[in-house]
Protein backbone atom coordinates (compact mmCIF):
# COMPACT_ATOMS: atom_id res chain seq x y z
CA UNK A 1 0.00 0.00 0.00
CA UNK A 2 1.58 3.16 -1.29
CA UNK A 3 0.46 6.82 0.27
CA UNK A 4 -0.78 8.59 -2.19
CA UNK A 5 1.39 11.58 -2.11
CA UNK A 6 -0.83 13.79 -4.37
CA UNK A 7 -3.78 13.62 -2.02
CA UNK A 8 -1.63 13.51 0.83
CA UNK A 9 -0.43 17.38 -0.40
CA UNK A 10 -3.29 18.22 -1.11
CA UNK A 11 -4.85 17.50 2.30
CA UNK A 12 -2.16 18.91 4.25
CA UNK A 13 -2.46 21.76 2.34
CA UNK A 14 -5.72 22.55 2.87
CA UNK A 15 -5.74 22.03 6.40
CA UNK A 16 -2.90 23.81 6.83
CA UNK A 17 -4.14 27.26 5.39
CA UNK A 18 -8.23 27.16 4.91
CA UNK A 19 -8.16 27.80 8.38
CA UNK A 20 -6.32 30.76 8.42
CA UNK A 21 -9.07 32.14 5.58
CA UNK A 22 -12.40 31.04 7.65
CA UNK A 23 -14.77 31.86 10.39
CA UNK A 24 -13.64 30.78 13.19
CA UNK A 25 -16.77 27.93 13.67
CA UNK A 26 -14.99 26.47 10.61
CA UNK A 27 -11.60 26.11 12.29
CA UNK A 28 -13.80 24.51 15.24
CA UNK A 29 -15.62 21.96 13.19
CA UNK A 30 -12.56 21.23 11.57
CA UNK A 31 -10.59 19.84 14.30
CA UNK A 32 -13.81 18.18 15.61
CA UNK A 33 -13.18 16.52 12.03
CA UNK A 34 -9.55 15.73 12.76
CA UNK A 35 -9.62 14.50 16.56
CA UNK A 36 -12.93 11.94 14.65
CA UNK A 37 -10.27 10.82 11.77
CA UNK A 38 -8.05 9.58 14.81
CA UNK A 39 -11.13 7.16 16.43
CA UNK A 40 -11.88 6.53 12.53
CA UNK A 41 -8.67 5.26 11.84
CA UNK A 42 -8.99 2.51 13.79
CA UNK A 43 -12.45 1.36 12.93
CA UNK A 44 -11.46 1.56 9.27
CA UNK A 45 -8.68 -0.75 10.05
CA UNK A 46 -11.23 -3.03 11.70
CA UNK A 47 -13.11 -2.94 8.70
CA UNK A 48 -10.07 -3.81 6.42
CA UNK A 49 -10.37 -7.34 7.83
CA UNK A 50 -13.54 -7.22 7.14
CA UNK A 51 -14.59 -6.48 10.87
CA UNK A 52 -16.32 -4.10 12.12
CA UNK A 53 -17.30 -2.88 15.36
CA UNK A 54 -19.94 -0.83 16.80
CA UNK A 55 -17.98 0.08 20.42
CA UNK A 56 -15.26 2.17 19.38
CA UNK A 57 -16.54 4.66 21.62
CA UNK A 58 -15.10 2.47 24.33
CA UNK A 59 -11.60 4.10 23.66
CA UNK A 60 -13.08 6.97 22.65
CA UNK A 61 -14.49 7.52 26.46
CA UNK A 62 -11.19 6.14 27.79
CA UNK A 63 -9.22 8.97 26.74
CA UNK A 64 -11.86 11.57 27.29
CA UNK A 65 -12.31 10.45 30.84
CA UNK A 66 -8.36 9.57 30.92
CA UNK A 67 -8.44 13.64 30.57
CA UNK A 68 -11.90 14.48 33.22
CA UNK A 69 -10.09 12.31 35.47
CA UNK A 70 -7.02 14.08 35.58
CA UNK A 71 -8.24 17.43 35.44
CA UNK A 72 -10.48 16.57 38.50
CA UNK A 73 -7.90 14.78 40.71
CA UNK A 74 -5.01 16.55 39.63
CA UNK A 75 -5.60 20.16 37.79
CA UNK A 76 -3.86 18.61 35.38
CA UNK A 77 -4.13 19.75 31.27
CA UNK A 78 -1.01 19.91 29.97
CA UNK A 79 -1.76 18.45 26.43
CA UNK A 80 1.82 17.17 25.63
CA UNK A 81 1.66 14.61 28.30
CA UNK A 82 -2.43 14.05 28.13
CA UNK A 83 -2.04 12.90 24.47
CA UNK A 84 0.42 10.33 24.92
CA UNK A 85 -1.27 9.25 28.13
CA UNK A 86 -4.93 8.95 26.06
CA UNK A 87 -2.64 6.43 23.87
CA UNK A 88 -1.96 4.43 26.77
CA UNK A 89 -4.38 4.63 28.76
CA UNK A 90 -6.91 3.14 25.22
CA UNK A 91 -3.89 0.97 24.87
CA UNK A 92 -4.11 -1.11 28.30
CA UNK A 93 -8.29 -0.80 28.00
CA UNK A 94 -7.88 -2.33 24.47
CA UNK A 95 -4.97 -4.93 25.82
CA UNK A 96 -7.30 -6.03 28.72
CA UNK A 97 -10.76 -6.11 26.33
CA UNK A 98 -8.85 -7.47 23.53
CA UNK A 99 -8.04 -10.38 25.12
CA UNK A 100 -11.92 -11.57 24.41
CA UNK A 101 -11.91 -10.10 21.36
CA UNK A 102 -9.41 -11.79 19.33
CA UNK A 103 -11.22 -14.67 19.52
CA UNK A 104 -14.04 -13.44 17.79
CA UNK A 105 -14.96 -12.16 14.40
CA UNK A 106 -18.04 -11.22 12.36
CA UNK A 107 -21.42 -10.44 13.88
CA UNK A 108 -19.91 -11.40 17.26
CA UNK A 109 -17.06 -8.89 16.87
CA UNK A 110 -19.29 -6.10 16.12
CA UNK A 111 -21.84 -7.21 18.94
CA UNK A 112 -19.11 -7.82 21.54
CA UNK A 113 -17.67 -4.19 21.20
CA UNK A 114 -21.04 -2.86 21.35
CA UNK A 115 -21.56 -4.81 24.89
CA UNK A 116 -18.06 -3.54 26.37
CA UNK A 117 -18.55 0.14 25.07
CA UNK A 118 -22.52 0.14 27.07
CA UNK A 119 -20.85 -1.54 29.96
CA UNK A 120 -18.30 1.47 30.19
CA UNK A 121 -21.18 3.52 29.18
CA UNK A 122 -23.39 2.37 32.31
CA UNK A 123 -20.29 2.62 35.05
CA UNK A 124 -19.61 6.42 33.66
CA UNK A 125 -23.55 7.01 34.19
CA UNK A 126 -23.94 5.47 37.46
CA UNK A 127 -20.76 6.18 39.13
CA UNK A 128 -21.91 9.70 39.80
CA UNK A 129 -20.05 10.68 42.59
CA UNK A 130 -16.46 9.24 40.73
CA UNK A 131 -17.70 10.78 37.47
CA UNK A 132 -20.23 13.40 37.63
CA UNK A 133 -22.85 10.91 36.46
CA UNK A 134 -24.72 12.50 33.31
CA UNK A 135 -23.21 15.97 34.21
CA UNK A 136 -19.67 14.49 33.30
CA UNK A 137 -16.65 16.26 34.18
CA UNK A 138 -16.06 20.27 32.84
CA UNK A 139 -12.18 20.03 31.31
CA UNK A 140 -11.39 23.63 30.85
CA UNK A 141 -9.28 25.08 29.05
CA UNK A 142 -5.71 22.58 27.67
CA UNK A 143 -2.14 23.49 28.51
CA UNK A 144 0.94 23.30 25.93
CA UNK A 145 3.62 24.01 27.87
CA UNK A 146 2.33 25.99 30.51
CA UNK A 147 0.69 28.08 27.78
CA UNK A 148 -3.53 28.26 27.61
CA UNK A 149 -4.84 26.21 24.52
CA UNK A 150 -8.11 27.15 23.98
CA UNK A 151 -10.47 24.88 22.31
CA UNK A 152 -11.24 26.89 18.59
CA UNK A 153 -8.63 28.94 18.47
CA UNK A 154 -5.57 28.38 15.56
CA UNK A 155 -2.96 26.77 18.39
CA UNK A 156 -5.31 24.23 19.22
CA UNK A 157 -6.18 22.85 15.32
CA UNK A 158 -2.39 22.93 14.24
CA UNK A 159 -1.67 20.95 17.49
CA UNK A 160 -4.35 18.42 16.84
CA UNK A 161 -3.14 18.68 13.47
CA UNK A 162 0.24 18.02 14.22
CA UNK A 163 -0.76 14.86 16.66
CA UNK A 164 -3.40 13.88 13.33
CA UNK A 165 -0.39 13.72 10.59
CA UNK A 166 1.84 11.82 13.06
CA UNK A 167 -0.76 9.35 13.88
CA UNK A 168 -1.35 8.80 9.61
CA UNK A 169 1.92 8.28 9.49
CA UNK A 170 2.03 5.98 12.16
CA UNK A 171 -0.95 3.74 10.77
CA UNK A 172 0.73 4.42 7.33
CA UNK A 173 3.82 2.36 9.08
CA UNK A 174 1.14 -0.33 10.11
CA UNK A 175 -0.70 -0.64 6.86
CA UNK A 176 2.93 -1.70 5.04
CA UNK A 177 4.19 -3.86 7.58
CA UNK A 178 3.52 -7.27 7.58
CA UNK A 179 1.03 -7.41 10.67
CA UNK A 180 -1.27 -4.92 8.55
CA UNK A 181 -1.58 -6.95 6.10
CA UNK A 182 -1.61 -10.25 8.12
CA UNK A 183 -5.09 -8.38 9.14
CA UNK A 184 -6.19 -7.18 6.08
CA UNK A 185 -5.47 -11.31 4.83
CA UNK A 186 -7.64 -11.96 7.93
CA UNK A 187 -10.66 -11.53 5.81
CA UNK A 188 -9.45 -13.41 2.94
CA UNK A 189 -7.69 -16.72 4.14
CA UNK A 190 -7.20 -17.51 7.88
CA UNK A 191 -6.20 -21.27 7.18
CA UNK A 192 -3.59 -19.71 5.24
CA UNK A 193 -2.55 -17.76 7.96
CA UNK A 194 -2.36 -20.39 10.29
CA UNK A 195 -0.28 -22.89 7.76
CA UNK A 196 1.96 -19.78 7.54
CA UNK A 197 3.05 -20.57 11.34
CA UNK A 198 1.70 -16.90 12.27
CA UNK A 199 -1.48 -16.87 14.72
CA UNK A 200 -4.67 -15.39 13.43
CA UNK A 201 -5.33 -14.32 17.25
CA UNK A 202 -2.40 -12.17 18.21
CA UNK A 203 -2.75 -10.82 14.59
CA UNK A 204 -6.25 -9.54 15.56
CA UNK A 205 -5.09 -8.86 19.03
CA UNK A 206 -2.22 -6.23 17.86
CA UNK A 207 -4.66 -4.73 15.68
CA UNK A 208 -7.08 -4.12 18.22
CA UNK A 209 -4.32 -2.76 20.72
CA UNK A 210 -3.46 -0.26 17.88
CA UNK A 211 -7.10 0.54 17.25
CA UNK A 212 -7.82 1.11 21.11
CA UNK A 213 -4.81 3.52 21.32
CA UNK A 214 -5.94 5.62 18.69
CA UNK A 215 -9.08 5.88 20.48
CA UNK A 216 -7.39 7.00 23.34
CA UNK A 217 -6.21 9.83 21.41
CA UNK A 218 -8.84 11.18 19.39
CA UNK A 219 -10.52 11.02 23.19
CA UNK A 220 -7.85 13.38 24.57
CA UNK A 221 -8.33 16.00 21.93
CA UNK A 222 -11.62 15.55 21.68
CA UNK A 223 -12.07 16.12 25.66
CA UNK A 224 -10.45 19.49 25.16
CA UNK A 225 -12.17 20.66 21.91
CA UNK A 226 -15.39 20.58 23.36
CA UNK A 227 -14.29 20.92 27.47
CA UNK A 228 -16.76 18.74 28.52
CA UNK A 229 -16.73 14.84 29.38
CA UNK A 230 -19.69 12.63 29.35
CA UNK A 231 -20.85 8.64 29.07
CA UNK A 232 -22.04 9.60 26.07
CA UNK A 233 -18.68 9.87 24.86
CA UNK A 234 -18.77 6.20 25.40
CA UNK A 235 -22.21 5.24 24.50
CA UNK A 236 -23.52 3.41 20.94
CA UNK A 237 -23.95 6.56 18.76
CA UNK A 238 -20.74 7.79 19.14
CA UNK A 239 -19.43 4.18 17.79
CA UNK A 240 -21.60 4.52 14.95
CA UNK A 241 -20.97 8.04 13.54
CA UNK A 242 -17.25 6.46 13.51
CA UNK A 243 -18.36 3.55 11.57
CA UNK A 244 -20.63 6.12 9.74
CA UNK A 245 -17.50 7.77 8.83
CA UNK A 246 -15.21 5.19 8.04
CA UNK A 247 -17.79 3.96 5.46
CA UNK A 248 -18.57 7.50 4.24
CA UNK A 249 -14.67 8.21 4.01
CA UNK A 250 -13.87 4.65 2.58
CA UNK A 251 -11.03 2.08 4.02
CA UNK A 252 -9.44 1.21 1.28
CA UNK A 253 -6.89 4.27 1.69
CA UNK A 254 -5.65 5.92 4.99
CA UNK A 255 -7.29 9.67 3.62
CA UNK A 256 -10.39 8.60 2.86
CA UNK A 257 -10.96 8.50 6.71
CA UNK A 258 -9.72 11.89 7.28
CA UNK A 259 -12.30 13.13 4.16
CA UNK A 260 -15.50 11.28 5.60
CA UNK A 261 -14.31 12.95 8.89
CA UNK A 262 -14.53 16.28 7.08
CA UNK A 263 -17.51 15.80 5.25
CA UNK A 264 -19.62 14.38 8.15
CA UNK A 265 -18.81 17.44 10.40
CA UNK A 266 -20.33 19.76 7.65
CA UNK A 267 -23.36 17.71 6.63
CA UNK A 268 -23.98 17.03 10.42
CA UNK A 269 -23.71 21.10 11.00
CA UNK A 270 -25.52 22.13 7.67
CA UNK A 271 -28.33 19.73 7.62
CA UNK A 272 -29.01 19.96 11.37
CA UNK A 273 -28.90 24.00 10.56
CA UNK A 274 -31.23 23.30 7.29
CA UNK A 275 -33.27 20.39 8.65
CA UNK A 276 -33.23 21.22 12.50
CA UNK A 277 -35.81 18.00 12.53
CA UNK A 278 -34.51 16.12 10.28
CA UNK A 279 -30.98 15.74 9.59
CA UNK A 280 -30.74 12.15 10.57
CA UNK A 281 -32.78 11.53 7.42
CA UNK A 282 -29.86 13.40 5.72
CA UNK A 283 -26.92 11.90 7.25
CA UNK A 284 -29.62 8.24 6.53
CA UNK A 285 -29.84 9.10 2.79
CA UNK A 286 -26.07 9.97 2.26
CA UNK A 287 -25.23 6.32 4.26
CA UNK A 288 -27.83 4.86 1.34
CA UNK A 289 -26.13 6.42 -1.50
CA UNK A 290 -22.93 5.42 -0.82
CA UNK A 291 -23.66 1.77 0.10
CA UNK A 292 -25.93 1.43 -2.86
CA UNK A 293 -23.62 3.43 -5.63
CA UNK A 294 -20.53 4.30 -4.05
CA UNK A 295 -19.31 1.00 -1.69
CA UNK A 296 -15.73 2.60 -1.50
CA UNK A 297 -16.58 5.72 -0.15
CA UNK A 298 -15.34 9.58 -1.00
CA UNK A 299 -12.32 7.27 -1.19
CA UNK A 300 -13.33 5.82 -4.37
CA UNK A 301 -15.41 8.70 -5.94
CA UNK A 302 -11.74 11.00 -5.45
CA UNK A 303 -9.49 8.17 -7.28
CA UNK A 304 -12.47 7.56 -10.15
CA UNK A 305 -12.48 11.41 -11.02
CA UNK A 306 -8.63 11.22 -10.67
CA UNK A 307 -8.04 8.66 -12.90
CA UNK A 308 -10.83 9.92 -15.65
CA UNK A 309 -8.95 13.59 -15.18
CA UNK A 310 -5.35 12.03 -15.43
CA UNK A 311 -6.28 9.37 -18.84
CA UNK A 312 -8.07 13.13 -20.02
CA UNK A 313 -5.32 15.04 -19.97
CA UNK A 314 -2.32 12.59 -20.58
CA UNK A 315 -4.64 10.59 -23.49
CA UNK A 316 -3.47 7.67 -21.53
CA UNK A 317 -4.50 5.06 -18.80
CA UNK A 318 -3.61 6.25 -15.26
CA UNK A 319 -0.83 4.70 -13.58
CA UNK B 1 21.22 -40.45 1.23
CA UNK B 2 22.78 -41.22 4.65
CA UNK B 3 20.60 -40.03 7.68
CA UNK B 4 20.65 -40.74 11.29
CA UNK B 5 16.86 -39.97 12.20
CA UNK B 6 14.10 -39.51 9.50
CA UNK B 7 12.45 -36.41 8.93
CA UNK B 8 9.14 -37.99 9.77
CA UNK B 9 8.89 -40.94 11.52
CA UNK B 10 4.78 -42.51 12.45
CA UNK B 11 3.88 -45.10 14.81
CA UNK B 12 1.02 -46.73 14.89
CA UNK B 13 -1.12 -43.66 13.85
CA UNK B 14 -4.19 -44.21 14.26
CA UNK B 15 -7.64 -42.07 13.64
CA UNK B 16 -10.98 -43.07 13.48
CA UNK B 17 -14.18 -41.12 12.35
CA UNK B 18 -17.26 -43.15 13.91
CA UNK B 19 -16.90 -46.21 12.14
CA UNK B 20 -15.04 -45.14 9.35
CA UNK B 21 -11.59 -45.87 10.28
CA UNK B 22 -9.19 -42.84 8.42
CA UNK B 23 -5.66 -44.21 9.66
CA UNK B 24 -5.30 -47.54 11.04
CA UNK B 25 -1.77 -48.28 12.52
CA UNK B 26 0.09 -46.63 10.25
CA UNK B 27 4.08 -46.93 10.75
CA UNK B 28 5.91 -45.19 8.33
CA UNK B 29 9.56 -43.52 7.81
CA UNK B 30 10.95 -41.16 5.63
CA UNK B 31 14.18 -39.55 5.42
CA UNK B 32 15.82 -36.62 3.91
CA UNK B 33 15.55 -35.44 0.52
CA UNK B 34 12.58 -38.47 -0.21
CA UNK B 35 10.26 -37.76 -2.88
CA UNK B 36 7.03 -39.52 -1.45
CA UNK B 37 3.64 -40.15 -3.46
CA UNK B 38 0.18 -41.32 -1.63
CA UNK B 39 -2.18 -42.81 -3.75
CA UNK B 40 -5.53 -44.96 -2.75
CA UNK B 41 -8.80 -44.59 -3.37
CA UNK B 42 -11.29 -41.79 -2.52
CA UNK B 43 -11.74 -41.47 1.43
CA UNK B 44 -8.73 -44.22 1.88
CA UNK B 45 -7.19 -41.77 4.39
CA UNK B 46 -4.65 -39.87 2.11
CA UNK B 47 -5.23 -36.01 3.53
CA UNK B 48 -6.01 -37.46 7.08
CA UNK B 49 -2.44 -38.84 7.42
CA UNK B 50 -1.76 -35.11 6.01
CA UNK B 51 -3.92 -33.44 8.64
CA UNK B 52 -2.50 -35.77 11.24
CA UNK B 53 0.92 -34.62 10.27
CA UNK B 54 0.20 -30.65 10.40
CA UNK B 55 -1.57 -31.28 14.00
CA UNK B 56 -5.07 -30.52 12.34
CA UNK B 57 -6.37 -33.94 13.60
CA UNK B 58 -5.21 -35.30 16.73
CA UNK B 59 -4.58 -39.00 16.43
CA UNK B 60 -6.82 -41.52 18.94
CA UNK B 61 -3.41 -43.70 18.85
CA UNK B 62 0.05 -43.73 18.05
CA UNK B 63 2.95 -40.88 17.64
CA UNK B 64 4.55 -38.94 15.16
CA UNK B 65 8.09 -37.73 15.17
CA UNK B 66 9.34 -34.50 13.15
CA UNK B 67 12.92 -34.89 12.87
CA UNK B 68 13.38 -36.82 15.87
CA UNK B 69 10.92 -34.88 17.85
CA UNK B 70 7.69 -35.73 19.30
CA UNK B 71 4.95 -34.03 17.81
CA UNK B 72 2.05 -35.66 18.85
CA UNK B 73 -0.41 -33.64 19.88
CA UNK B 74 0.64 -30.21 19.05
CA UNK B 75 -1.08 -27.28 17.31
CA UNK B 76 -0.88 -26.64 13.56
CA UNK B 77 1.45 -23.48 13.70
CA UNK B 78 3.64 -24.92 16.53
CA UNK B 79 4.50 -27.92 13.96
CA UNK B 80 4.95 -25.39 11.20
CA UNK B 81 7.59 -23.52 12.95
CA UNK B 82 9.64 -26.60 13.01
CA UNK B 83 9.86 -26.45 9.56
CA UNK B 84 6.66 -28.66 7.96
CA UNK B 85 4.67 -27.20 5.25
CA UNK B 86 1.31 -28.09 3.47
CA UNK B 87 -0.54 -27.27 0.20
CA UNK B 88 -3.97 -27.85 -0.13
CA UNK B 89 -6.21 -29.60 -2.43
CA UNK B 90 -8.18 -26.26 -2.88
CA UNK B 91 -5.05 -23.66 -2.93
CA UNK B 92 -5.15 -21.18 0.24
CA UNK B 93 -4.38 -17.90 -0.89
CA UNK B 94 -4.95 -14.67 -0.43
CA UNK B 95 -7.47 -13.84 -2.93
CA UNK B 96 -7.49 -9.91 -2.51
CA UNK B 97 -3.95 -9.03 -2.82
CA UNK B 98 -1.07 -9.37 -5.78
CA UNK B 99 0.67 -12.64 -6.34
CA UNK B 100 3.74 -11.12 -5.20
CA UNK B 101 2.14 -10.00 -1.62
CA UNK B 102 1.43 -13.46 -0.99
CA UNK B 103 4.80 -14.41 -1.15
CA UNK B 104 6.22 -11.75 0.87
CA UNK B 105 3.67 -12.67 3.55
CA UNK B 106 5.27 -16.22 3.83
CA UNK B 107 8.92 -14.99 3.76
CA UNK B 108 7.75 -12.70 6.59
CA UNK B 109 6.10 -15.30 8.63
CA UNK B 110 9.35 -17.41 7.78
CA UNK B 111 11.77 -14.94 8.82
CA UNK B 112 9.61 -14.56 12.31
CA UNK B 113 8.58 -11.05 11.22
CA UNK B 114 5.29 -11.77 10.91
CA UNK B 115 4.07 -9.66 13.78
CA UNK B 116 6.32 -6.63 12.98
CA UNK B 117 4.69 -3.38 12.87
CA UNK B 118 7.46 -0.71 11.85
CA UNK B 119 9.23 -2.41 8.89
CA UNK B 120 7.55 -2.60 5.75
CA UNK B 121 6.70 -5.65 3.94
CA UNK B 122 8.37 -4.68 1.03
CA UNK B 123 11.67 -4.79 2.27
CA UNK B 124 14.87 -5.09 -0.48
CA UNK B 125 16.01 -8.41 0.51
CA UNK B 126 12.50 -9.77 0.67
CA UNK B 127 11.43 -8.27 -2.30
CA UNK B 128 14.27 -9.89 -4.22
CA UNK B 129 14.13 -13.14 -2.00
CA UNK B 130 9.96 -13.06 -3.46
CA UNK B 131 10.82 -12.36 -6.98
CA UNK B 132 12.91 -15.54 -7.44
CA UNK B 133 10.36 -18.02 -5.53
CA UNK B 134 8.20 -16.37 -8.09
CA UNK B 135 10.55 -16.99 -11.00
CA UNK B 136 11.69 -21.01 -10.04
CA UNK B 137 7.36 -21.83 -10.15
CA UNK B 138 7.58 -19.45 -13.34
CA UNK B 139 5.00 -17.22 -11.95
CA UNK B 140 7.17 -14.51 -12.42
CA UNK B 141 4.12 -13.02 -15.41
CA UNK B 142 1.88 -12.65 -12.84
CA UNK B 143 4.28 -10.96 -10.20
CA UNK B 144 1.48 -7.72 -9.94
CA UNK B 145 -1.30 -9.56 -10.97
CA UNK B 146 -4.44 -9.81 -8.16
CA UNK B 147 -4.23 -13.46 -7.18
CA UNK B 148 -7.87 -13.59 -8.61
CA UNK B 149 -6.93 -13.71 -12.30
CA UNK B 150 -4.27 -16.84 -11.91
CA UNK B 151 -5.15 -19.70 -13.94
CA UNK B 152 -6.19 -22.96 -12.08
CA UNK B 153 -2.56 -24.26 -12.85
CA UNK B 154 -1.33 -20.68 -11.28
CA UNK B 155 -3.39 -21.03 -8.26
CA UNK B 156 -1.81 -24.71 -7.47
CA UNK B 157 1.57 -23.33 -8.40
CA UNK B 158 1.05 -20.32 -6.06
CA UNK B 159 -0.60 -22.38 -3.20
CA UNK B 160 2.61 -24.50 -3.30
CA UNK B 161 5.17 -21.08 -3.75
CA UNK B 162 3.53 -20.01 -0.44
CA UNK B 163 4.56 -23.32 1.59
CA UNK B 164 7.68 -23.74 -0.17
CA UNK B 165 8.36 -19.42 0.94
CA UNK B 166 8.10 -21.28 4.57
CA UNK B 167 11.52 -22.86 3.83
CA UNK B 168 10.20 -26.40 5.58
CA UNK B 169 12.34 -29.48 5.74
CA UNK B 170 9.00 -30.83 4.95
CA UNK B 171 6.70 -29.99 2.07
CA UNK B 172 3.08 -32.07 2.25
CA UNK B 173 1.57 -31.41 -1.32
CA UNK B 174 -2.05 -32.59 -0.98
CA UNK B 175 -3.10 -33.43 -4.82
CA UNK B 176 -1.38 -30.44 -6.35
CA UNK B 177 -2.67 -31.68 -10.20
CA UNK B 178 -6.39 -31.61 -8.99
CA UNK B 179 -8.31 -29.68 -10.93
CA UNK B 180 -5.63 -28.75 -13.05
CA UNK B 181 -5.94 -29.84 -16.98
CA UNK B 182 -4.25 -32.94 -18.69
CA UNK B 183 -2.26 -30.58 -21.03
CA UNK B 184 -1.08 -28.93 -18.00
CA UNK B 185 -0.93 -31.39 -15.73
CA UNK B 186 3.05 -32.23 -16.40
CA UNK B 187 3.89 -29.29 -16.77
CA UNK B 188 2.94 -28.44 -13.37
CA UNK B 189 4.84 -31.36 -12.13
CA UNK B 190 7.95 -30.95 -13.71
CA UNK B 191 8.16 -27.70 -12.44
CA UNK B 192 7.51 -28.88 -8.89
CA UNK B 193 9.80 -31.31 -9.30
CA UNK B 194 12.82 -29.35 -10.61
CA UNK B 195 12.41 -26.87 -7.69
CA UNK B 196 12.12 -29.45 -4.99
CA UNK B 197 15.11 -31.63 -5.96
CA UNK B 198 17.15 -28.37 -6.63
CA UNK B 199 16.37 -27.30 -2.48
CA UNK B 200 16.34 -30.36 -1.51
CA UNK B 201 13.40 -30.65 0.60
CA UNK B 202 11.56 -33.79 1.13
CA UNK B 203 8.42 -33.99 -0.11
CA UNK B 204 5.20 -36.00 0.86
CA UNK B 205 2.64 -35.72 -1.91
CA UNK B 206 -1.59 -37.02 -2.03
CA UNK B 207 -2.24 -38.00 -5.49
CA UNK B 208 -5.17 -39.96 -7.13
CA UNK B 209 -3.86 -40.52 -10.33
CA UNK B 210 -1.49 -43.46 -10.68
CA UNK B 211 0.24 -42.13 -13.97
CA UNK B 212 1.59 -39.05 -12.33
CA UNK B 213 2.89 -41.17 -9.48
CA UNK B 214 4.65 -43.21 -11.34
CA UNK B 215 6.47 -40.40 -13.21
CA UNK B 216 7.63 -38.43 -10.58
CA UNK B 217 7.47 -40.53 -7.06
CA UNK B 218 10.67 -42.29 -6.06
CA UNK B 219 8.67 -43.95 -3.39
CA UNK B 220 5.06 -44.57 -3.38
CA UNK B 221 2.76 -45.49 -0.48
CA UNK B 222 -0.52 -47.19 -1.12
CA UNK B 223 -3.55 -46.22 1.55
CA UNK B 224 -6.83 -48.21 1.38
CA UNK B 225 -8.97 -48.10 4.40
CA UNK B 226 -6.61 -46.07 6.63
CA UNK B 227 -3.58 -48.49 6.37
CA UNK B 228 -0.23 -48.27 4.20
CA UNK B 229 -1.07 -51.87 2.22
CA UNK B 230 2.20 -51.21 -0.01
CA UNK B 231 5.10 -49.22 0.23
CA UNK B 232 7.88 -48.92 -2.65
CA UNK B 233 9.60 -47.82 -6.04
CA UNK B 234 6.44 -47.13 -8.07
CA UNK B 235 7.10 -48.95 -11.29
CA UNK B 236 7.08 -52.35 -8.63
CA UNK B 237 4.27 -51.45 -6.51
CA UNK B 238 1.93 -49.69 -8.94
CA UNK B 239 2.86 -52.84 -11.40
CA UNK B 240 0.53 -55.17 -8.47
CA UNK B 241 -2.76 -55.95 -9.66
CA UNK B 242 -3.97 -56.15 -6.19
CA UNK B 243 -3.30 -52.49 -5.41
CA UNK B 244 -4.53 -51.74 -8.96
CA UNK B 245 -7.64 -52.86 -8.58
CA UNK B 246 -7.63 -51.12 -4.85
CA UNK B 247 -6.53 -47.88 -6.14
CA UNK B 248 -8.82 -47.82 -9.34
CA UNK B 249 -11.41 -50.45 -8.68
CA UNK B 250 -13.59 -48.64 -5.95
CA UNK B 251 -13.77 -45.25 -7.26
Amino acid sequence: MRPNLRVLSILSALLILVPLVVPSWVVFILTKALFTFIAVLGVALFLRGGQVTFGHALFFATGTYTVGFSVKWFGFRETLLLVPMGALTGLIMAAFVGLIMARYRGVFFAMLNLAFSMILYAILLKLYWVTGGTDGISVGTATFLGFPLPAGTYPFYYFTLVIAGLITYVVYRFLASPLGYFFRAIADNEIRIEYSGESVRRVIYLTYILAGGLGGVSGVLGAFSVGHVVPEDAYWVQSAHFVFIALLGGFEGILGSLMGAVAFEFIQTYSSKYFPYAWQLTLGGIMLFIILFRPGGLWAIYESLASRFSSKTEGSTHG
Amino acid sequence: MVETHPILQTEDLTKHFGMIKAAETISVGVNQGELVGIVGANGSGKTTFLNLITGYLKPKRGRILLMGRDTTGLPPRAIIRLGVARSFQVPQLYTHMSVLEGVLLSLAAESGSGGSFWQPLFKESRRAEALETLKRFGLSGYTHRPVSELPEGGRKLLDIALSFALKPKLLLMDEPTSGVSIEDKFEVMDTLVKVLQESNVTTIFVEHDMEVVQRYGRRVLVFDEGRVIADGEPDHVLADPEVRKIVLGRV
